[in-house]
C-alpha cells in the first residue's frame, strides 16, 4: 500500500509541531523518519494514526484521499501504529490484549484467537506465552504482541515510533529482521527514530525532519555524515570554549551496582572533578536515568559507595544529598521540577535559603522581580509556572538553583528549547564551572554532548559501554557505541 | 461462651442461610452496579444517596400505581440520572469525580428524606413470593436458592451476568480496557467516553434497582433513611471484592451472614452485636493494605494461582479523566 | 457582557433558579421557608430580644462546622480528600468525653484538658488516615471512610458498654458530664465565648498558614505536585501527615464542642454529620479560609432554623439539607460549566490566531 501525506499542518497552542509536511512512502518499503526529539515526528505519526486530527492537509492511501478522525478510521484504512511505550493493558493477559478492540460480535472466542496468535507468532519467530499477564512481558515482547495484533487486524502500513527505546539488543535485531520480512511481503513500514545508526541499518529511504518541517530526503545507503548534516544543518564542529581547571573530585562512585535491571550487570566507578562536565549519551532508557538517580540519592545502589566532595553518602537519602549541595533536575520540567499553580515568587521562596516561619512577601516579591530580570524570564513575579514557555520554565529552574553547588545533575537541559534559550542555558551552566560545580547531564542531542562535555559516557542496554574524551571523538564513534555496535574503543 | 457457640451454630440453619440470600438482593444489585461503573473508571461516590433516592422513587411509584413492577424501572431511572450527573460532571466539565459524587450523595440523601417524609410508615405492595417449581423442593438448595421471589432470583442472575459480561464477552473486555488504560483503548478505536457514560448509567440503574429492592422487598415500606449507610457498605465491598463481581457477591453474602450473626448474638452480647456490622470497613482497609503491600505482591507473583484468588488490582485509570487531545 | 461577568453570573443564576424551583415544587412560595429558617435560627427580625437561646444553638452548630472546615482547607491544600473528617470529630468527642468523665480538676483546667484531649484524639485518628495513605498506600478517601465507621462503632460500643448510664442499657447516650467539664457558656444558653474564640482563631490561623508561612506554602506545593515538591527538598510524606494531624486536631476540637458544649454527653450521632457538611462548605468556599466563616454560619442557620419548618409550614425540616445540597451542587455545576465555556472560548481564540498567522 502506498501512502502519501500532503501539506500536513498541526499546532498545539503556539507551537507549530507540523508545519506543512509532505511525504511519500512507497509500497513494500522501509521508510525511516529521522529527527531530533521535538522535531514533530511523533505528532505526524499521531495524525497518521488518527490519534490527533490535523489542522489541514491530506492523507492519500493508494491514490485515494482518506479521512482520519479517530484511531478507528486509521485501523479501518489499514494503518497500524506501534507507540513508543506499547499501549498494552498491563494486568490483562496476552490473549485478552490481542483481541481487545478487534471487530466481531459480542462472543469472545479466546481459543480461536489464541490459535491465530500462535500461528502469527510462529511465522515471525516470536515466543510469547499467551497466558502471561502483559505486565510480566519485557518491553520488546509487548512490541511483538502489538505487531502481531496489528497484522492480525489487517494493517498494511505499520508505523513504529522510536521502537528501540528500552528493548534489549537481541530483541532489537529480531525486530529488524521482522520488519524486513514484513516489507518483502508488501508492508509499508514507517520507522520513526532519532537514532542515525538504526535508520542506516534498516531503512531503504529516509526523510529528515527538523522543527516541524521536512529538511531532507535520501535513498539509502547514504553516509551518516550526510544525514547528520541534514539533521543539524552542518556537520558538528566542536567550538572552543574557555577551559576551566578541574579541581578535586566532587562526585566519586566506586563499584556501584543495582540489584536488578539497569546498571546491575557490571559495577560502575567514576570520578567527576570540580568544574568538569560529563555528558551521558545513549538511547533513552539505557540506564542514564538510573545513573542520575543514584548520583542524586533518589535511589540507593545495592553495593558500592557514593562520595560527594570527599564525604561518604552511601545509603543516605535524597535530602542528605541535597544538603551536600547536590541538585538533580529531571527532564519533565512541569512534572518533576516546577509546581503548577504556584507563582514565580512562590517558587523562589520554596527554593530560597530562608528558613523562618513567616514569609516576607514584600521582600520575596522584590527578590523574585530581580531574578526575573537577571535571568530574563519572560513573565512577571506573579506568573504561574504553567503559563511560562518551555524555555522560560528552564530559565526559572536554573534561577532557582542555589548559588553554591557541588554537583549538578540534569536530564536533557535544552530539550524543546529554541536556540536562543538553549545557548543561554549553557552559558549559565558553563559559568557554574568557574565556581567549582561538577555537571553531569544526559542528552539525546549528540551536538550538545560533543559541544559541552569534557568526557562522554555512553550507555547501552543498562551498562556503560564507553567513556570518551569529547575532544578526541566524533559523531560516528558515539553513534556506533549508542547502537551497541562496538565495545572495543576506549571502554571504561 | 456457650451462647456464642449457639449463635454460631444457628448460622448453619437452612432458614438462616435462606434469609441471608433473601436479604442480599439490594446489596447485590448495587454492588454489581458500582463494580461496573468503577471497572469503566468512574467512581460513583453518590451511591449511598442515590440508592436511597431511588429506593424512594421505587416505593412511591409502586405505592401510587399499586403495581410493584413499576417501582423498579422508576428506581432505575433515578439511579441513571444521578450516575449521569457524575459522568457528565467529570467527563464534560472536568470536575473531580469524588467531589461531584460526594455532593450528589449529600443532596440525594436529603432529597429522599424531604420528599419521603409524607410516606413514612406507609405500606406499598411488595414483591410476591414465587417458589421455582421443582427446584424449590430440592433439599437444602431448594429453600436456600429457589424459594424466594423474582427480585432475589434476578439479583443472583445479575451477579452471574455481570461476571460473564465483564470477563467473557468482547464488549466486557472493552469495558475493562476503558477503565484500565483509556489511551490504549482509544488507540484501538474504542469510544472511551461514550462507554464511560454508558457503563456509569448501567451501574446507576443497578444501584437504583438495588435501592428499590430494599423498599419493595427486603424491608418493605418507607422509613426515614431506610438504606442508611448501605451505599458506603457497597463501596467497601466493591474494594473488598477486588473489583471482581463474584468476589464482591461473596462479600455481600459474608456481610449478610455477619448481620445475621449479630442478630443471633444480640440477647447475650448486646454490645458486641452492635459493633459487628461495621466489620466491612476495617475489612476494606485491610484489603487495600494488602493490594499495596509490595513484599506480599512480589511473593504472590511466584504463585499465579494464589495471586488470582487473593488479589485483583483496582482499574488503573479509576477516578481519572480521559480527554482526546 | 464580558466573559468574566458571565462566568460569575452563571453559577449564581443556576443556584437561585434551582433553589426557587425546588421550593415551588415543594408546594410553597420561596420566601416563607427562608423567613422561618431565619426566624428559627437567629429570630425574626434577626437578633430580636428573647432569641438568645436560638442564637446560642446556631452559633454552637456553627462552631464545629467552621472548625472542621478550617481543618479541611489544610488537607485539601495538601491535595487530600479527608472524608475521614467525621471519624476525627467523633474520636475527638470520645477523647474529650473520656477526659470529662475521668479527670477531676477545677473547671478552667478541666475544660482546657477536655479540649486538649479532644484535639489529640482527633489528631491521632487523622494521623491514622495519613499513615495508611503514606505507608500503606491506602487511598485517603476509602481509608478515611472506613475509619469513620470504625469511630461510630467505638462510640456505640462505649455508650452501651463501658460508659452506659447506670442501670440503663440505652443508645440515648452516656450520663451528663459533670458541670466542671462543660464549656463555659453565656447566661442559660449554649453559646460559649471560648468556643467562638477558638473557632475564629483556628480560621485565622489557617488563613495565616496559607497566606504568610513557609509551612503553608510547602503544604500547597506538596498538594499541587508531589514529585516536584520532593525534588525541592520538601519531605512530602511528613507534610501529608502534618496536614492530616492539623485537620484532625481541629476536627477533634469540633467534637469536643459537640460533646461538652452542645449535648453535654456522648451520644451515638455525636458528629451531627457536621464533618460531611463541612466538606460541602469548603467546596462552596473554594478552599478559601475567610469564606468559611459566613458560609458555615449560613449552613448552621439552615441546620437549626429548618427544624421550625415542621411546626410552622407543615414542611419537612429536612428541607434544610436539600437547600444545602442544591446550593453546592448547582454552584459546582455552574462553575464547571462556566470553566468549560471559558476553555472552549480560549481554544477557539487560539485556533483563530493560528489561522490568522498562516
Amino acid at each position: 500500500m502506498s501512502l502519501e501525506l500532503r501539506d500536513i499542518h498541526k499546532h498545539y497552542g503556539p507551537v507549530r509541531a507540523n508545519d506543512g509536511i509532505s511525504l511519500t512512502v512507497a509500497e513494500g518499503t522501509l521508510h525511516g523518519l529521522l529527527g531530533e526529539n521535538g522535531a514533530g515526528k511523533s505528532t505526524l505519526m499521531k495524525v497518521l494514526s488518527g490519534f490527533h486530527s490535523a489542522d489541514s492537509g491530506e492523507v492519500v492511501l493508494d491514490g485515494k484521499s482518506i479521512k482520519l478522525a479517530s484511531p478507528d478510521d486509521a485501523i479501518a484504512a489499514g494503518i497500524g501504529m506501534l507507540h513508543q511505550d506499547p499501549l498494552v493493558f498491563l494486568p490483562f493477559n496476552v490473549i485478552d490484549n490481542f483481541v481487545l478492540g478487534s471487530p466481531g460480535g459480542s462472543r469472545l472466542d479466546r481459543k480461536k484467537a489464541a490459535q491465530e496468535f500462535a500461528e502469527l507468532c510462529d511465522r515471525y519467530g516470536f515466543n510469547i506465552d499467551p497466558a502471561s499477564p502483559a505486565r510480566l512481558l519485557t518491553v520488546g515482547e509487548r512490541q511483538q504482541l502489538e505487531i502481531v495484533r496489528l497484522l492480525w487486524l489487517g494493517a498494511r502500513v505499520l508505523i513504529l515510533d522510536e521502537p528501540t527505546t528500552g528493548i534489549s539488543a537481541d530483541q532489537r535485531s529480531k525486530l529488524f529482521v521482522t520488519l524486513k520480512a514484513l516489507a518483502t511481503e508488501g508492508m509499508s513500514v514507517i520507522f520513526v527514530s532519532h537514532k542515525l545508526e538504526e535508520v542506516a541499518d534498516l531503512c531503504e529511504r529516509v526523510t529528515v525532519m527538523t522543527r516541524g518541517k521536512v529538511v531532507g530526503e535520501a535513498e539509502m545507503p547514504v553516509p551518516p555524515e550526510q544525514l547528520v548534516k541534514m539533521m543539524f544543518g552542518q556537520a558538528v564542529e566542536v567550538k572552543d570554549r574557555p577551559a576551566v581547571d578541574h579541581g578535586a573530585a566532587q562526585l566519586k562512585l566506586s563499584d556501584i551496582r543495582t540489584a536488578s535491571g539497569m546498571l546491575s550487570e557490571e559495577p560502575v566507578s567514576l570520578e567527576v572533578r570540580a568544574g568538569e562536565v560529563v555528558g551521558l549519551a545513549g538511547m533513552e532508557g539505557s540506564g542514564q536515568d538510573a545513573f542520575l538517580r543514584i548520583c542524586s540519592g533518589m535511589r540507593n545502589p545495592r553495593s558500592g559507595s557514593v562520595q560527594i566532595a570527599g564525604t561518604d553518602l552511601t545509603g543516605k537519602n535524597y535530602r542528605d544529598f541535597l544538603a551536600a549541595d547536590v541538585k538533580y533536575l529531571p527532564a519533565g520540567r512541569l512534572e518533576e521540577g516546577l509546581i503548577e499553580g504556584l507563582t514565580i515568587t512562590e517558587h523562589f521562596v520554596l527554593a530560597g535559603e530562608d528558613r523562618g516561619f513567616f514569609v516576607d512577601w514584600g521582600k520575596a516579591k522584590k527578590r523574585a522581580e530581580a531574578q526575573v530580570d537577571h535571568f530574563t524570564i519572560k513573565g512577571t513575579e506573579a506568573s504561574t509556572a504553567e503559563s511560562l514557555s518551555g524555555g522560560n520554565q528552564q530559565r526559572l529552574l536554573l534561577a532557582m538553583l542555589p548559588p553554591r553547588l557541588n554537583v549538578l545533575l540534569m536530564e536533557h537541559p535544552t530539550r524543546g528549547l529554541d536556540i536562543e534559550s538553549a545557548d543561554w542555558v549553557w552559558e549559565q551552566l558553563l559559568a557554574r564551572r568557574e565556581v567549582g560545580t561538577s555537571i553531569v547531564f544526559a542528552s539525546a542531542d549528540l551536538d550538545e554532548l560533543l559541544r559541552y562535555s569534557d568526557r562522554i559516557l555512553v550507555f547501552f542496554s543498562g551498562r556503560i559501554i564507553g567513556e570518551l574524551d569529547a575532544k578526541a571523538t566524533n559523531v560516528d564513534e558515539i553513534g556506533l557505541l549508542i547502537g551497541g555496535r562496538s565495545v572495543d574503543s576506549g571502554a571504561a | 461462651m456457650s451462647g456464642f457457640l449457639t449463635a454460631l451454630g444457628e448460622m448453619f440453619d437452612t432458614a438462616t442461610i435462606a434469609s441471608i440470600v433473601a436479604g442480599a438482593s439490594g446489596l447485590l444489585f448495587a454492588t454489581m452496579g458500582e463494580t461496573i461503573s468503577e471497572k469503566a473508571g468512574v467512581i460513583n461516590l453518590s451511591v449511598d444517596g442515590s440508592m436511597m433516592l431511588a429506593a424512594l422513587a421505587g416505593f412511591v411509584a409502586a405505592f401510587h400505581t399499586g403495581n410493584v413492577w413499576i417501582g423498579f424501572p422508576a428506581a432505575a431511572a433515578v439511579g441513571v440520572a444521578a450516575a449521569l450527573v457524575v459522568a457528565f460532571g467529570n467527563i464534560k466539565l472536568s470536575l473531580n469525580q469524588v467531589a461531584i459524587g460526594f455532593v450528589l450523595f449529600a443532596l440525594c440523601t436529603a432529597l429522599s428524606r424531604f420528599l419521603g417524609s409524607g410516606y413514612v410508615g406507609r405500606q406499598p405492595v411488595a414483591v410476591p413470593a414465587w417458589d421455582i417449581p421443582a427446584l424449590s423442593s430440592i433439599p437444602f438448595f431448594g429453600p436456600v436458592l429457589f424459594s424466594h421471589n423474582l427480585i432475589v432470583y434476578l439479583s443472583m442472575v445479575t451477579v452471574l451476568v455481570t461476571y460473564w459480561f465483564i470477563y467473557r464477552t468482547r464488549a466486557g473486555l472493552a469495558l475493562q480496557g476503558v477503565g484500565e488504560r483509556p489511551e490504549a483503548a482509544h488507540s484501538r478505536g474504542i469510544p472511551v467516553n461514550k462507554l464511560r457514560y454508558l457503563y456509569t448509567a448501567i451501574g446507576g440503574a443497578l444501584i437504583g434497582v438495588g435501592g428499590a429492592a430494599f423498599t419493595l422487598d427486603v424491608k418493605v415500606g418507607w422509613s426515614d433513611r431506610p438504606t442508611l449507610n448501605f451505599g458506603w457498605i457497597v463501596l467497601a465491598i466493591v474494594i473488598f471484592g477486588g473489583w471482581h463481581p463474584l468476589r464482591a457477591a461473596f462479600g455481600v453474602l459474608l456481610f449478610g451472614a455477619l448481620q445475621a450473626f449479630a442478630l443471633n448474638l444480640q440477647p447475650e452480647f448486646p454490645t458486641f452485636s452492635q459493633v459487628l456490622p461495621s466489620i466491612p470497613f476495617p475489612a476494606m482497609i485491610l484489603a487495600l493494605v494488602v493490594v499495596n503491600w509490595k513484599t506480599l505482591l512480589d511473593w504472590l507473583d511466584r504463585y499465579p494461582w494464589l495471586r488470582s484468588i487473593l488479589r485483583s488490582d483496582p482499574p488503573t485509570a479509576i477516578g481519572t479523566r480521559f480527554e482526546v487531545s | 457582557m464580558s466573559a468574566r461577568v458571565q462566568n460569575l453570573l452563571l453559577p449564581i443564576a443556576v443556584v437561585v433558579v434551582s433553589t426557587v424551583a425546588l421550593l415551588f415544587l415543594a408546594g410553597t412560595n420561596p420566601w416563607d421557608p427562608i423567613r422561618f429558617i431565619i426566624e428559627g435560627s437567629i429570630g425574626w427580625p434577626p437578633f430580636e430580644a428573647g432569641t438568645a437561646s436560638k442564637i446560642g444553638d446556631t452559633v454552637m452548630v456553627w462552631v464545629p462546622i467552621a472548625l472542621a472546615s478550617a481543618g479541611l482547607i489544610v488537607t485539601f491544600n495538601a491535595g487530600m480528600w479527608n472524608i475521614g473528617i467525621e471519624g476525627q470529630i467523633i474520636v475527638g468527642a470520645i477523647a474529650a468525653s473520656w477526659a470529662a468523665r475521668t479527670i477531676s480538676a477545677p473547671r478552667p483546667l478541666l475544660v482546657f484538658l477536655t479540649i486538649v484531649a479532644g484535639a489529640i484524639g482527633g489528631m491521632l485518628w487523622g494521623l491514622l488516615v495519613g499513615v495508611l495513605r503514606t505507608v500503606g498506600g491506602v487511598n485517603e478517601i476509602f481509608g478515611g471512610l472506613g475509619l469513620d465507621f470504625v469511630a461510630v462503632s467505638i462510640t456505640t460500643y462505649l455508650i452501651i458498654g463501658p460508659w452506659s448510664r447506670s442501670g440503663v442499657a440505652s443508645t440515648s447516650g452516656t450520663d451528663i458530664f459533670p458541670d466542671a467539664a462543660l464549656l463555659p457558656s453565656f447566661g442559660g444558653t449554649r453559646l460559649s465565648p471560648l468556643a467562638i474564640v477558638i473557632t475564629l482563631a483556628a480560621i485565622g490561623g489557617v488563613w495565616i498558614l496559607f497566606r504568610g508561612t513557609l509551612y503553608g506554602l510547602k503544604l500547597k506545593a506538596v498538594g499541587a505536585n508531589r514529585p516536584s515538591a520532593f525534588l525541592m527538598g520538601i519531605p512530602t510524606n511528613r507534610f501529608l501527615l502534618g496536614a492530616f494531624m492539623i485537620c484532625g486536631a481541629l476536627a477533634g476540637i469540633a467534637g469536643t464542642s459537640q460533646a461538652t458544649g452542645f449535648h453535654f454527653k456522648l451520644i451515638p450521632a455525636i458528629s451531627g454529620n457536621y464533618g460531611f457538611l463541612a466538606i460541602l462548605v469548603v467546596l462552596l468556599a473554594r478552599f478559601r479560609a475567610f469564606w468559611v466563616i459566613p458560609i458555615s454560619f449560613f449552613f448552621a442557620m439552615i441546620a437549626v432554623g429548618a427544624s421550625q419548618l415542621d411546626l410552622r409550614l407543615d414542611l419537612s425540616s429536612t428541607l434544610g439539607g436539600v437547600l444545602q445540597g442544591t446550593l453546592v451542587l448547582s454552584a459546582m455545576l455552574g462553575l464547571g460549566w462556566a470553566a468549560y465555556r471559558a476553555r472552549k472560548h480560549a481554544d477557539a481564540a487560539d485556533s483563530a490566531a493560528q489561522d490568522a498567522a498562516t
